[in-house]
């Protein structure tokens, strides 16, 4: 009989596609959370986050802004005495909070990570204008401003370029994107 | 024969344009024949890993199909996260066949196909190993002298862990340094993090760990700080003023790329390495090293 997944190994196959991670070893050192140039920022420590999964606190673990303010140095994952790469986890979380729309509100990195695939999807490079909107939704139109005002140095010192470019060939790329996920089809 | 597919990524199109410029005119200097890759495609950076694993292995696999493509041995990123997105990608082409079938039937789809045979290196690695620090010695112009220069490794370009690199405390940077006759300073911070896409996601944290850093650089009395990669320069040039205003600090540190100071001390224009693209001025820096 097919038994229920635990939250735990819901997020263990998360990360399966490239590599292993066995955050059951997790021995609650701490060294993650002491070397964490971001901790101060978030709602729960790495230590805290891989024992609250352990534990099935689910709800705890995705109200959590902790994965969300991670800014993937690893500096974590070369530390951990258990081998555990705790930057590829916090991107699986990542990845369950946005497939399951579980995220904090008010976060600006699931916008910003799916407006930058659908800009890549689109044309292949990234162009930093393109990401406005995920500015807008969350400094406002007076952060828009900010954004804009710096935009325009950078723009000066030829530094930011006035169009996107576009890739040849786009037609392709977006078969082979549609053969992994058809993202920006169904929203 | 080594023959090297460059790959420059986005950002040394657009805010990093300084990068691209300096690498290709130092490329040439030393004689490293950089072939840029045809049609590339963004690899991702660190916002494809939260939508899907599989997408983004893709994205950059498509990238290392078309250097094999070309014929090339070695696969070249100026950018730490560009030549940690390929570096890994590559390496689990080879490790897992499963994944590699997954691949290259999304990639069929784009004519293409990928075996992860390449050689995925950084260009400040192909600058040390290849190139040779004393080749590099022989070709000074303009030794750095009294230039007093933070090495800032960052994050990505020695972490994850890849093949042999030190990640506590390497010291490449500070030999390449030397080797310009330039002072590479004591920098504690040299591999913590400055923020990489906190600076849009997540400002506040991102700000803090840049103030840190560009504390760090003036406590020990660094005249400028050298990067290898486009997001820690622009987190460092661009966000100062940010810090400034949200901290109450006066930072005014110059920050180039290590091409830039390698490109001087090789005799280079500054201009043709980008430099004046700043926007805090390196000029009395570079009077000071020409001085």
């Amino acid at each position: 009989m097919a038994t229920e997944l635990s939250f735990g190994d819901e997020i263990a196959n998360m990360m399966y596609a490239s590599h292993g991670n066995p955050i059951r070893e997790c021995i609650q050192c701490g060294t993650c959370s002491g070397t964490c140039p971001a901790v101060e920022f978030m709602d729960h420590t790495p230590r805290q986050i891989i024992g609250l999964i352990r534990a099935d606190f689910k709800d705890e673990v995705l109200a959590s802004n902790t994965y969300w303010s991670c800014a993937s140095c690893y500096h974590c994952s070369v530390r951990c005495p258990a081998g555990i790469d705790i930057a590829d986890m916090m991107y699986a979380l990542k990845r369950y909070s946005m497939w399951n729309k579980t995220h904090q509100e008010g976060l600006i990195g699931p916008a910003f990570s799916e407006s930058f695939v659908k800009m890549i999807v689109g044309s292949g490079r990234s162009f930093e204008p393109q990401l406005a909107p995920a500015y807008l939704f969350k400094y406002g139109p007076q952060g828009l401003i900010k954004e804009a005002q710096m935009a325009t140095g950078l723009m000066l010192k030829g530094r930011m370029p006035l169009l996107p470019k576009k890739i040849k060939g786009l037609k392709n790329f977006q078969r082979m994107v549609r053969r992994i996920i058809p993202i920006g089809e169904s929203s | 024969m080594k023959r090297y597919a460059y790959y420059p990524g986005c950002s040394l199109e657009s805010m990093a344009a300084s990068y691209n410029i300096s690498t290709l005119e130092v490329a040439r200097e030393v004689g490293l024949d950089l072939k840029e890759i045809k049609n590339w495609n963004c690899c991702g950076a660190t916002a494809y890993f939260p939508v899907d694993e599989l997408l983004a292995n893709t994205l950059v696999a498509r990238n290392l199909a078309l250097a094999e493509k070309e014929g090339a041995s070695d696969f070249v990123a100026p950018c730490s996260a560009c030549y940690k997105n390929a570096y890994f990608t590559n390496a689990y082409l080879k490790r897992d066949p499963d994944l590699a079938e997954h691949i290259n039937y999304a990639l069929e789809a784009d004519n293409l196909h990928v075996e992860g045979t390449l050689k995925v290196r950084h260009l400040i690695e192909v600058i040390m190993e290849d190139v040779g620090l004393d080749e590099i010695r022989k070709k000074i112009v303009h030794p750095l002298r009294d230039l007093h220069v933070a090495p800032y490794y960052g994050c990505q370009l020695l972490r994850p862990r890849k093949d042999h690199e030190n990640v506590e405390n390497p010291q490449f940077f500070e030999d390449l340094l030397s080797a310009l006759e330039a002072d590479p300073v004591e920098y504690p911070s040299k591999a913590r993090c400055c923020g990489g896409s906190l600076i849009i996601t997540n400002r506040k944290a991102a700000l803090d760990m840049v103030r840190k850093l560009l504390e760090d650089a003036m406590n020990h009395k660094a005249d400028v700080i050298a990067t290898t990669c486009p997001m820690c320069n622009v987190n460092l040039e661009v966000y100062q003023a940010q810090v400034n205003q949200e901290f109450g600090t006066h930072f005014s540190i110059p920050v180039m790329y290590f091409t830039q100071l390698m490109g001087i001390a090789l005799g280079l224009k500054p201009a043709s390495l980008g430099i004046g693209k700043e926007m805090i001025s390196s000029a009395p820096l570079l009077a000071l090293a020409q001085g």
